[in-house]
């Protein structure tokens, strides 16, 4: 099972998480990553490139496919102006061990940051800034290959 | 020939549009030359590639380097290091 989905709409964990609890495997792991309110942000605004967005991120799917004996895959990414607290990203992973699916699940996020056609632009009171690619962000996932 | 450049987040910003299409001369061959041809438009061009190394590839929406060749290129986007996740 893979589901992949860039959208604009929250998306709901739970659900998420069910349908991989549904495939009769062992274990399920999942990461959700969600919008800090730091520094007093009030937004946070996601672009990507949609022309290029889902195979890149279905590149990314196979690549975890090919490396874990995984009986299901989601990855749903959010775009469009977003607000603390707010849910950006989730992943999640179906296996018959948890080996399996928590070594998936964080290679899935680390790949998803560095690989996938996504700006993050954080906005304050009266003020806007593009967010840096940070190094070690490239080193987790340079760890993986 | 010719072909569409896309441009994201700071870039779309210095340069004022998303995408534009080019017809560049032919000894532009790659992504880097590419660049360079676009920089010397000066302006919002020149702001978004004052550091080349800066700017990140695709070539038909798939990731590429510098040196990519476009002559049969049909979109190139340029962009920052991708932040999603």
């Amino acid at each position: 099972m893979r589901r992949i989905a860039v959208q604009e709409a929250d998306f709901d964990p739970g659900t998420l998480l069910g349908a991989l609890e549904a495939l009769g495997g062992g274990a399920v792991a999942s990461f959700t990553g969600l919008v800090r309110g730091d520094g007093g942000l009030k937004a946070m605004q996601l672009d990507h490139y949609p022309a290029m967005t889902d195979q890149a991120m279905a590149a990314i799917a196979d690549a975890a496919e090919a490396r874990w004996p995984l009986l299901g895959l989601v990855a749903v990414h959010r775009v469009g102006m977003l607000h603390p607290g707010e849910r950006i990203v989730f992943v999640g992973t179906a296996s018959a061990h948890r080996a399996a699916a928590l070594e998936a699940c964080h290679f899935l996020i680390d790949w998803l940051k560095t690989d996938a056609p996504f700006w993050k632009k954080e906005h304050f009171e009266g003020a806007s800034r593009w967010v840096e690619a940070r190094e070690n962000d490239a080193a987790a996932t340079a760890r993986w290959t | 020939m010719g072909f569409r450049v896309l441009y994201f987040a700071w870039v779309r910003e210095a340069i004022g549009q998303d995408e534009e299409f080019v017809d560049p001369p032919r000894e532009i061959a790659t992504v880097g030359a590419l660049i360079g041809w676009l920089s010397a438009r000066g302006g919002g061009y020149a702001e978004a590639f004052r550091d080349p190394a800066r700017i990140r590839v695709a070539v038909d929406q798939q990731f590429a380097t510098h040196d990519a060749a476009i002559a049969s290129a049909r979109e190139i986007a340029l962009f920052p290091p991708v932040t999603g996740g």
